[in-house]
């Protein structure tokens, strides 16, 4: 063997493992959406579904009740006044229902706020199929402005027998472009 | 769960364990060596499940190490002994393989099997939503009006050892969380900020606490008592200082217990609404203002309201402090996203929130003579 | 193949004396000098590291906050860990396959000499840069060694910057190792060194280096995450944006677990050279530890999560990563059960070398015994973030991983510096290190499962006695270092009787062939293995 075929063998390899690092360099960035949708087949984190679901008449399941609690919280930092005007509902699978919820911002500025649902126990949060709701979108509202933001969803008939139970809670974030309102001493 | 085996493992805990295991678990126990059996029925099955364990991987231990031992003993050169020549053996191989793979699908099933009765939240009788924050817990009863924080209640004479240390040191906070006994308690959790973890050990409930994300747990617990944890998740400077209480009283004191908090909170309301039409002198702000601070600002900002630099912002001369009033109460009522600054208007009443504004704009040398009312407070909470 | 290897040295041929000074160790692209320097980059590393050990067990000594402030306390467990993890053991297994492959394969060097310069100093300059941070206003990483978000990024210091660029550092010179030892090991083998002739070192290195390649460009991922949610806006870890803290989780374990593994599989490789040895007998059932070490490197792709239970998985995927988890043991198990066949019906004696590897074979199976407890999901529950996982995975880590390289070092070392060690001190070093590792460590399984969490500067009452006890085995572990690097410096000024080429009676392989000390060029002309 000459010496080129041996540094050329070598530098063959190299190449290839070179490849291999940048592609798993890549998959860790893949791992991102590829996260976001084993989210959405499994339910981990109790994430729910970001765009509205159609609702097709689907069969109610009149045998069972289920009791969805709503939490409404806001994050540090987010001055609105934040709640759901009920904060319990029984449905039946398959029926449409709506839960009306208030936000008022009492500062003197506008503010851009988004709300982040999360279901628990998680595996029910792909069942949870939101026809309209205020979190598919941020909302802004302004100085002193109030307003009743409806949320329409229906349970998925398809609900594993035990759930009988879950909760959906609401964080609202103030995501204000920086410099409309500099953020806070962030020093 | 296979009776014979957790009683041996009880005799093996006992072998090992100081007697005063067998005593209260209030009572401090120096020599604690072994899990907590606690006081839930899922907690008794964990602990059974841990020894278990323990006693299979005991057994496959000193298996292991008594062979090679007498081989250490017995096939010495200095013996006279002379080295075998086999260095295969298909059958043992194979052997020593499934094996093991036997005995883990004996230990996968009774774990599977708590497991699923772990993971089952349905049909909760009480629901409480737990939040963690840097570095105190809040409690909010979702079927009652009863909301409030827990923080240590540990002096810090004690930790800095000016002052000796009482029994229940850095596991004590200002206001437990109680809850019935044999009911089943869900417990929502999350997170304001950071991520913590809320662990009672007598309950085998350790659940992280995801910031915009809720997580449940539950525990039905069977004995009244007295139940201390800690946040077992690093979550910054004080993680060492956010310890968890919880009180399990019978349903009856229970529900005794539930009306009180009611009617105080209520109370607490009122008596604020009240304040509202009351201007304090700036005496009164300043004593109340600095006790409020020492309280609850002094962790992060020093008492000296310098801060700790790169880290936690200096009050002393900053000029939202010195300047801009409307920010100033802005922050103290909604706090700042993406730090250790939490939104106070849950923690603390209009009045203290005014008092302690004007302390940090009139002390340390930032004399800028303000005063703050509560109704100013009221303004920027709820608007005009 | 053998003959172009053997021009691959085109350069060195011209210069047959070794040159001297500071350039000689800046310039080098000898195997040799880059394993020397490695393993001393290693050693301070572990010191360092240590140091910040002490203080920790200093201010854990006793309740109360008496020596350090909480942040700074945080900022030593940090940055302990790195230091620990990139460098101390990795950098000294990376020296380790420096000196020894080419020679076990008996290549004349390793296949990419001027890039194995390169890995080699990049790295004091990731750790002066990843040290500096501590002295920045507002201190270094005080976030674990696990970095999670958001306690690293959004609520983070500004030295985040600092450590991110650290990390990729030592990440960019792991990569060049595991590349140059792949390619040394798959190019430059001696004529009639078949894969399944090699030493048992040389395979566990081998997948190693695949594991390093797989994974280090996924850790640069995940900083580069953080760095970005931190400084440039993006919320990959920040739900305000539609990110999720846990997902960083899942990233950071996916290259978290393979990374365990990583600093346990090259150890079991020099366990399986010492073991044989000193047994007088050859290894038993080389082709399974073959086939175990692959398996263990493939099921470390699939039980990441077990390091995430309490973060609130459905209860089928806790279930999925619970039965991987316990799967692992059963190749693990095997290479237990054939170092001891190895030894049963030897001829046994305990040099120094051997008595770190039965140290490593019973302190290692405590701690693999403890990591199966903790695989165990509803019990992981309690023991999660405890001092049980710590006692855990310092005891395979510490009395694993360290003690192996220490086994590896008393081992090969005469073959280095051509001289038998000190004897007298190596006994003291290890019998001190064995009792007072355990002093330090058993006793942290009993306060885990009493309830004391990790990662806290001051603890309840009860945890006292223990934690006394914890931190005198602490003081007197790190001060038995000592008595190595005394022995080393005594290696190193070559005192000592001279050894013969084989040193141990009954040590066997194409390292053990060459002259003592090895000399700067080995196999120029490759070797024929029969």
């Amino acid at each position: 063997m000459s010496v080129s075929s041996g540094q050329s063998q070598n530098s063959k390899l190299v190449m290839k493992l070179v490849f291999a690092v940048i592609g798993m360099f890549g998959f860790g960035f893949a791992l991102v959406p590829l996260y976001d949708v084993l989210c959405d087949l499994t339910g981990i984190n109790g994430k729910t579904s970001d765009t509205a679901a159609v609702y097709e008449s689907v069969l109610i399941d009149e045998s069972r009740l289920i009791t969805v609690d709503f939490i409404t919280r806001t994050n540090t930092g987010m001055p609105w006044k934040f709640s759901a005007q009920t904060r319990r509902v029984k449905v039946h699978p398959g029926q449409m229902s709506q839960v009306d919820f208030t936000a008022m911002n009492p500062t003197g500025r506008d503010i851009v706020g988004q709300a982040v649902p999360s279901v628990s126990p998680g595996p029910a949060a792909i069942y949870m199929n939101k026809t309209e709701c205020f979190c598919f979108e941020q909302q802004t509202l302004k100085a002193g402005e109030k307003v009743v933001m409806p949320m329409k969803f229906y349970v998925d008939p398809q609900l594993p027998k035990d759930i009988t139970y879950f909760t959906v809670q609401y964080t609202l974030y103030d995501v204000t472009p920086e410099g409309q309102d500099v953020a806070m001493n962030r020093r | 769960m296979n009776k014979t085996l957790s009683k041996a493992g009880g005799v093996i805990a006992a072998l090992l364990a100081n007697p005063v295991l067998a005593e209260t678990a209030t009572k401090i126990d120096q020599y604690q060596l072994n899990l907590t059996k606690g006081v839930t029925d899922i907690s008794a099955d964990v602990y059974d499940l841990h020894m278990l364990m323990f006693l299979i991987c005991v057994v496959i231990g000193v298996g292991v190490f008594a062979v090679m031992f007498w081989s250490m003993w017995f096939h010495r050169k200095s013996k006279g002994a002379k080295p075998a020549n086999f260095h295969e053996s298909v059958k043992v191989e194979i052997a020593w393989t499934v094996i093991p793979f036997i005995i883990l699908i004996a230990m996968a099933i009774p774990a599977a099997k708590t497991l699923i009765a772990m993971e089952d939240a349905s049909e909760p009788e009480v629901t409480i939503l737990v939040t963690g924050s840097q570095w105190k817990w809040n409690y909010k009863y979702m079927d009652n009006d009863i909301e409030f924080f827990s923080n240590l209640a540990t002096q810090s004479e004690q930790i800095s050892g000016k002052l000796p240390k009482g029994e229940n040191y850095l596991l004590e906070v200002d206001r437990p969380l109680v809850i019935p006994t044999g009911k089943k308690v869900r417990f929502l959790v999350t997170s304001d900020d950071v991520i913590h973890a809320w662990w009672v050990p007598d309950f085998a409930v350790k659940q992280d606490a995801n910031p915009g994300f809720i997580n449940d747990a539950w525990a039905n617990v069977n004995e009244p008592g007295v139940y201390r944890g800690q946040c077992a998740e690093l979550c910054g400077k004080d993680h060492g200082f956010m310890p968890i209480v919880v009180i399990a009283k019978e349903p009856a004191d229970y529900a005794i217990w539930v009306n009180e908090q009611e009617t105080i909170q209520k109370q607490a309301k009122a008596e604020e609404q009240r304040l509202l039409a009351m201007n304090m002198s700036m005496d009164e702000l300043m004593s109340n203002g600095e006790k409020v601070y020492m309280a609850n600002c002094a962790a992060c900002h020093m008492p000296n309201g310098e801060g700790l630099p790169g880290v936690f912002p200096a009050l002393k001369g900053s000029q939202i402090a010195i300047a801009d009033q409307p920010k100033h109460i802005d922050i103290m009522i909604n706090g700042v996203a993406g730090s250790a600054m939490q939104p106070y208007a849950k923690q603390l009443t209009m009045s203290d929130i005014a008092a302690v504004v004007t302390y940090e704009r009139n002390a340390w040398g930032n004399n800028t003579g303000d005063m703050v009312q509560a109704k100013d407070i009221n303004v920027a909470m709820n608007g005009q | 193949m053998s003959t172009a290897t053997e021009e691959l040295h085109h350069d060195d041929h011209h210069e047959h004396h070794i040159p001297s000074g500071i350039k000689r160790w800046l310039y080098t692209t000898n195997h040799k000098d880059i394993g020397t320097l490695y393993l001393w980059f290693a050693f301070i590393m572990f010191l360092t590291g240590g140091a910040m050990a002490m203080v920790i067990r200093a201010e854990l000594f006793q309740p109360g906050l008496q020596i350090v402030e909480p942040h700074f306390f945080n900022q030593m467990t940090t940055v302990h860990g790195l230091i620990m993890v990139f460098g101390a053991v990795m950098p000294a297994f990376t020296g380790l396959a420096n000196w020894l492959i080419p020679m076990m394969i008996g290549a004349p060097d390793m296949a990419l000499p001027r890039m194995n310069n390169w890995s080699f100093w990049i790295l004091p300059f990731a750790f002066a840069i990843l040290l500096s941070s501590l002295f920045l206003e507002g201190g270094g990483p005080a976030f674990g060694w696990t970095f999670y978000a958001p306690l690293s990024t959004t609520y983070s210091t500004d030295g985040t910057a600092l450590f991110v660029f650290a990390v990729h550092i030592m990440g960019a010179s792991s990569i060049m190792g595991a590349i140059n030892v792949i390619v040394t090991i798959f190019n430059m083998r001696a004529p009639g060194m078949t894969w399944m002739k090699m030493p048992l070192f040389v395979w566990t290195w081998l997948i190693t280096a695949f594991l390093l390649i797989a994974v280090m460009p996924v850790l640069a991922g995940a900083v580069t995450m953080v760095l970005t949610d931190k400084f440039f806006g993006t919320s990959f870890f920040d739900a305000a944006g539609g990110g999720d803290p846990v997902m960083f989780q899942h990233i950071f374990w996916f290259f978290g677990h393979p990374e365990v593994y990583i600093m346990i599989l090259p150890a079991f490789g020099i366990i399986s050279q010492i073991i044989p040895t000193f047994s007088r007998k050859q290894l038993f059932g080389y082709a399974s530890m073959v086939y175990a070490t692959t398996s263990i490197a493939l099921l470390s792709f699939i039980v990441w999560a077990h390091h995430m239970f309490t973060t609130g998985m459905p209860v089928a995927a806790e279930l999925f990563f619970m039965m991987a988890t316990m799967l692992i043991s059963v190749p693990t198990g095997v290479k237990v059960f054939n170092w001891v066949a190895t030894m049963w019906r030897g001829s046994l004696t305990f040099e120094v070398p051997m008595l770190f590897a039965i140290a490593f074979i019973v302190l290692f199976t405590i701690g693999g015994l403890s990591g199966l407890m903790l695989a165990i999901v509803p019990v992981d529950f309690q023991y999660h973030d405890t001092y049980f996982v710590v006692a855990h995975f310092h005891y395979v880590l510490v009395t694993g991983a360290i003690f192996s390289i220490m086994a590896a070092v008393y081992y090969w070392l005469p073959k280095w510096t051509g001289k038998m060690f000190d004897i007298t001190l190596a006994k003291w070093h290890f019998w001190c290190s064995l009792i007072s590792v355990n002093v330090l460590f058993f006793p942290m399984h009993f306060v885990g499962l009493a309830g004391m969490p990790r990662r806290i500067p001051d603890y309840a009452l009860q945890f006292a006695d223990f934690n006394k006890w914890i931190s005198i085995g602490g003081f007197a572990f790190g001060l038995s270092q000592l008595i190595f690097l005394a022995l080393l410096i005594k290696a190193c000024r070559k005192q000592g009787e001279p050894v013969s080429a084989q040193v141990w009676e009954g040590a066997e392989g194409l390292e053990w062939e060459i002259p003592s000390p090895a000399p700067y060029h080995t196999f120029e002309t490759p070797p024929v293995v029969k």
